[in-house]
């Protein structure tokens, strides 16, 4: 087994550290205000201006930096909640097994049937444009996904005769399902967490693309790239640059990833 | 014992479908606040609030309201649009067959050469084919719809100018006219797609190259090209069914996005106009045509399938 980090794990690595990096640092380094208008229109990248302005002149990078909060931010959120209901829901199923995991798995095979953009389109009509109706749909939507790994992940680990014997010493469930079977299930699930964040992302960000995400003048990366739409037909790259960068975030993450699963996988 | 598993397969897909309904047409009651209220703002007279409460049939109890709406489907019947006063059954038909005839063309070319892409990258596991088809497809599956689809505009129309950068499709083209309208928005989902089935597709035939009867075959001396198709394929093609049924399933809901980049006039973009000017019945009988197209080719995933793979008939 190779602990080492390979050069496409650093990169990942690197590229994640600087996403988290501008989320939390962005406004402090920005060089300019997320709302401010400082110069003209879709200026050309300057050494005033790095990336350039927007389409109402405000300055490129800035902008990027505020989004990085709000689009890392609230993906990270998705997929924290969406963590805690799947894998609780998971280890559940596999350690009580029974009926509790029938009932759970034939309701999650139903609603894993459901295309998540178009219940999610459906919740924004009604409730209008809401930040907390989307991370609760998206959240659940997609700790489906997380349960079915974790119950698959956790019912091979069941099994193992260390599980059996605290059982036999008469530890709670609760007891077991912390101190034995989630340590051993953390690899596989590290993983997802990363892919399930990679989803989460994307998805807030064709949402604020889609003018149905967060509203303006907040800044994030979907929404920029809808502003900004209109330039490309100008020969300009600004719309590009904030849908870069969400891919190079994905791409990242997907890249660590890679990493972690080879390295869980026994030779 | 075939027969009940695809019949329990096609029970659970109507229970989904029925849940998926049920969910859509009474989110309005399970979602909290007063919708109509919402709508119109805190300004609103009370008289308009109820007008408008009426008009969407919040009067009404919800189970009525909902078998209303269920028999009014079966008649073609899917009320009146609130932001254009039309019939809803009419703005969406005239939008349903543009929608078809995109994610179809995209189907048509993305499917065939997905597969043998990935049959390709199988064959040539780690070797220098396998690992660039590996990051390019790798580098589309990361990127979102539209940053590939103003790549591609920025590439293809404002710089070479061959397509249009916007697809407006209209009935009076005809069909190369309409092809070469719809090519920019075509490959931007064969690009998104092509890229999953790839990776699906190779992921599925490399175990199956890695068991023993395929090594024994290539002792005895069997060309390469008759392994493939005669003694991997069949054993391969259970998943791969599959995966061409997600890859539709996909391009059902990935057309929504790639629709707003072109300003396309189908489906999807009526759906997210519909979001915007919260036009809840367009938006309701969208949501429902759409998850109805993906429920159904996610059933006959499974049910192809199981008649595929003879070994799925007898679950342990």
């Amino acid at each position: 087994m190779n602990r080492r980090l390979t050069l496409a794990a650093r990169m990942g690595l690197a590229i994640i550290l600087l996403n988290i990096f501008a989320a939390l640092a962005g406004p402090a380094v920005a060089p300019y205000g997320e709302t401010d208008i400082v110069a003209d229109v879709w200026q050309s990248p300057s050494a005033e201006h790095w990336l350039g302005t927007d389409n109402l002149g405000r300055d490129m990078l800035s902008r990027l930096l505020y989004g990085a909060q709000n689009t890392v931010l609230l993906a990270l959120l998705i997929t924290a909640i969406s963590f805690l209901v799947g894998t609780m829901l998971g280890l559940t199923a596999a350690v009580v097994g029974g009926w509790v995991d029938q009932a759970l798995g034939r309701g999650i095979d139903v609603v894993m049937a459901f295309p998540t953009l178009i219940l999610s389109l459906v919740v924004l009509t009604i409730t209008g444009s809401s930040i907390p109706a989307l991370v609760a749909v998206v959240a659940l939507l997609d700790s489906t996904r997380v349960f079915r790994l974790s119950r698959a992940v956790a019912r091979d680990i069941a099994v193992m005769d260390y599980v059996e014997a605290a059982r036999l010493r008469g530890e709670r469930i609760w007891w077991v399902m912390r101190h034995e079977v989630l340590p051993n299930a953390l690899p596989p699930l590290v993983a997802e967490f990363g892919l399930r964040f990679c989803f989460a992302s994307l998805f807030i960000s064709s949402l604020s693309f889609l003018g149905l995400g967060l509203q303006p003048p907040q800044a994030d990366w979907g929404g920029m790239v809808r502003d900004n739409a209109n330039a490309i037909s100008f020969g300009l790259l600004v719309p590009l640059f904030p849908a870069l960068a969400l891919a190079l975030l994905t791409v990242g993450v997907n890249l660590v990833v890679d990493w972690l699963m080879k390295r869980s996988q026994p030779r | 014992m075939l027969w009940s598993l695809i019949g329990q397969r096609v029970f659970w897909g109507c229970v989904t479908l029925f849940v998926v309904s049920v969910l859509i047409f009474l989110g309005t009651e399970i979602l909290p606040g007063d919708v109509a209220q919402s709508i119109l703002g805190q300004e609103a007279t009370p008289e308009a609030v109820a007008a408008l409460r009426h008009d969407l049939g919040l009067d009404v109890p919800p189970l009525q309201r909902y078998l209303d709406w269920v028999g009014g489907l079966l008649r073609g019947d899917l009320g009146l649009s609130l932001a254009s006063r039309k019939p809803v059954a009419e703005l969406v038909g005239a939008r349903l067959g543009n929608t078809f005839f995109l994610a179809g063309t995209a189907a048509l070319v993305a499917i065939p050469l997905s597969l043998a892409l990935g049959l390709l990258a199988a064959l040539h596991q780690d070797r220098m084919l396998d690992r660039g088809l590996s990051v390019s497809s790798l580098i589309a599956i990361s990127a979102p719809e539209f940053l590939i689809g103003y790549i591609l505009v920025y590439l293809l129309s404002v710089h070479a100018g061959i397509f249009p950068a916007l697809s407006r499709l209209t009935q009076r083209m005809d069909l190369l006219e309409q092809l070469r309208t719809i090519a920019l928005p075509c490959l931007t989902l064969t690009a998104v797609v092509a890229a999953h089935t790839l990776r699906m597709t190779r992921a599925s035939i490399i175990p199956v190259l890695a068991q023993p009867y395929i090594e024994t075959a290539l002792l005895k001396g069997v060309s390469r090209a008759r392994i493939v198709v005669v003694h991997a394929f069949p054993n391969a093609l259970a998943p791969i069914i599959s995966v061409v049924m997600l890859t539709l399933a996909y391009l059902v809901v990935g057309v929504v996005v790639v629709e707003v980049v072109f300003s396309y006039p189908g489906m999807g973009k009526l759906m997210v106009d519909g979001v915007a000017k919260r036009d809840i019945p367009l938006v309701q009988a969208c949501g429902l045509l759409f998850a109805s197209v993906y429920i159904l080719l996610n059933l006959l995933a499974d049910v192809l399938a199981v008649l595929a793979n003879p070994r799925l008939r007898h679950p342990k």
